[in-house]
């Protein structure tokens, strides 16, 4: 591992002293590197697909996965198919993400689906951090989809952040949620240069007393464009939130399109959104506490995202 | 400590502030008061560079701080908390005493600041400073930011203003503590008689002028007589 794989991994997924806590694969420009499971978390390699499968063992407590993805090659095209099967009762933190390094000219693209199966009473907090850096020309893609299926009783939460260096990002989410199910989303992004995100939520409220609710705080600075869609759909007695966020700068554009259906009389579903830049009077206040405009500016939006 | 020359601000052809001459005095608790619409809240304004003034000169310990920046006139040691409290989204109340102060507090230093104006720290600290707080609870949060500062002089726009009668009952007693928590030099906007009580000085302003300024014996008196003064946070009676 060089500095750059180490850099990537500590970006993305807080690795220290070059190893992971619990349960870890590694894939590095395609390929699988390094991986360690433990007695309760396996992890196979898949045969029919790039990709692997993880089997999380029932009333497994309080463990770590990490399944970091590392793009030092420019012109690669990564396709990564990654499958949790999480048994009952099981609580675990799942940590994923990718990081892309391009110094050439070629583009760098990596395509993660992940598909996360929750058996009933299972909880997963899962996180995942996309980050790009390099001085090359060629651009880092990144296209998360995230497919979410949970059990009677199961909960999932998700935070997802991108902040720095990807160029092009389309991010799909889909959650299908049966009883007493609930489904967290916190989605962070910023956009700079000419980089442009998209992001697609899309969750089914199927069974009774289940219930979602996503945050999305983005912000679009210089010369970048952000779309954020969702949609909830409460098929029965339900509960959905979805708060969207944005703060532009500069020439930064924002879309925002919400579609929220309610196909029973006992869904309850909300939806706001709030497009706009940084208030004066938010600037003015940290000034007088002896901050810069500039520094208040990135006061604003370092807690914004936080 | 704090000389206002001549100022001098126009809005649409109405004079808000007109050839205004004040002078502040080293650690002393100086109240303004006077009608709605007399400049007051301009003036400080002014003081602290959110305003700029179309004519005259303000000095702090001499300096010519007519031009400066906002955030230059802060680390010079003016603070300023504002009449209608901002609010943001994501940044927390630590977060915010974290920036207000000058050196790095902890977070059982910010606790302590919570609990002098009134707040139990532990349930507040790590709240965000956003529309979940209600004007009350923001109201306490602001005074703290300005509080942590130990600045040389620290302004409150107002600080009555948009809290209804019984949160004001209760802050006002942080305000009777004031020389307690903020150090140096005090000027505060208010109409309330127990703030007009605790004040060393007495500024009444009426149409952007100075029509008085004395001692608080001196002047007490002829501001109540006048309908401009509020006995709603607590006459002596039930004080």
């Amino acid at each position: 591992m060089d500095k750059i794989d180490a850099n990537l991994l500590h970006e993305i997924a807080d690795m220290q002293n070059e190893t992971f806590e619990g349960a870890y694969n590694i894939r590095k420009n395609g390929k699988g590197i390094e991986r360690k499971v433990t007695d309760n978390i396996n992890i196979v390699t898949k045969k029919d697909v790039s990709g692997i499968d993880i089997y999380v063992k029932e009333n497994t407590k309080f463990e770590i996965v990490h399944i970091p993805v590392i793009i030092t090659e420019s012109g690669l095209n990564d396709v990564v198919y990654n499958d949790f099967y999480i048994g009952k009762n099981a609580n675990v933190v799942i940590i994923a993400g990718c990081g892309i390094h391009n110094d050439h000219h070629k583009d760098s693209q990596h395509d993660g689906i992940h598909r996360f199966f929750l058996e009933e009473g299972s909880k997963v907090k899962y996180i995942e951090k996309h980050y790009g850096e390099g001085k090359g020309t060629g651009k880092r893609i990144l296209n998360p989809v995230t497919e979410v299926h949970l059990k009677n009783g199961a909960t999932l939460e998700m935070d997802s952040t991108q902040i720095k260096g990807v160029d092009s990002t389309v991010r799909e989410t889909k959650g299908i949620l049966e009883e007493n199910t609930n489904f967290v989303v916190t989605e962070k992004i910023m956009t700079h240069g000419m980089q442009n995100a998209k992001t697609i939520f899309e969750v089914e409220l199927n069974g009774k007393n289940s219930s979602t609710k996503v945050t999305s705080r983005s912000v679009a600075t210089e010369n970048s464009t952000q779309q954020f869609e969702s949609k909830v759909v409460g098929n029965t007695e339900s509960f959905g939130h979805v708060e969207c966020d944005a703060i532009i700068k500069d020439n930064g554009k924002v879309v925002a399109i919400p579609e929220i259906i309610a196909n029973d009389v006992n869904a309850n579903l909300i939806h706001e959104a709030a497009i706009g830049k940084i208030a004066g009077e938010q600037l003015m206040k940290l000034m007088t506490l002896g901050l810069s405009e500039k520094e208040a500016e990135q006061a604003i939006i370092d807690g914004f995202l936080k | 400590m704090l000389e206002i020359k001549d100022i001098c601000f126009t809005r649409d052809n109405k004079k808000i502030l007109d050839h205004v001459n004040l002078n502040i005095d080293t650690d002393k608790f100086v109240v303004i008061t006077g009608p709605n619409g007399s400049g007051k809240s301009t003036l400080v304004k002014i003081i602290m560079g959110i305003t700029k003034p179309d004519t005259g000169k303000i000095l702090l310990e001499g300096k010519d701080i007519t031009n400066l920046s906002i955030d230059k006139r802060s680390k010079l040691g003016i603070a300023f908390a504002f009449q209608q409290p901002v609010k943001f989204k994501g940044i927390t109340v630590y977060d915010l005493l974290k920036l207000s102060s000058e050196k790095e507090i902890n977070k059982n230093e910010a606790c302590n600041i919570l609990s002098k104006v009134g707040l139990c720290a532990k349930e507040y600290v790590d709240r965000e400073v956003n529309g979940s707080l209600s004007g009350g609870e923001l109201k306490r949060i602001e005074i703290a930011t300005v509080a942590v500062r130990n600045s040389k002089l620290t302004i409150f726009d107002e600080p009555e203003a948009g809290i209804d009668l019984w949160s004001f009952q209760s802050l006002i007693k942080i305000f009777e503590d004031m020389r307690k928590i903020v150090k140096g030099t005090t000027l505060i906007i208010s109409h309330q008689e127990r703030i007009l009580n605790i004040a060393d000085e007495i500024v009444l302003m009426k149409d952007g002028k100075i029509e008085a300024k004395g001692d608080k014996e001196k002047l007490l008196g002829q501001v109540l007589e006048k309908p401009i003064c509020c006995k709603l946070g607590g006459s002596k009676d039930n004080g």
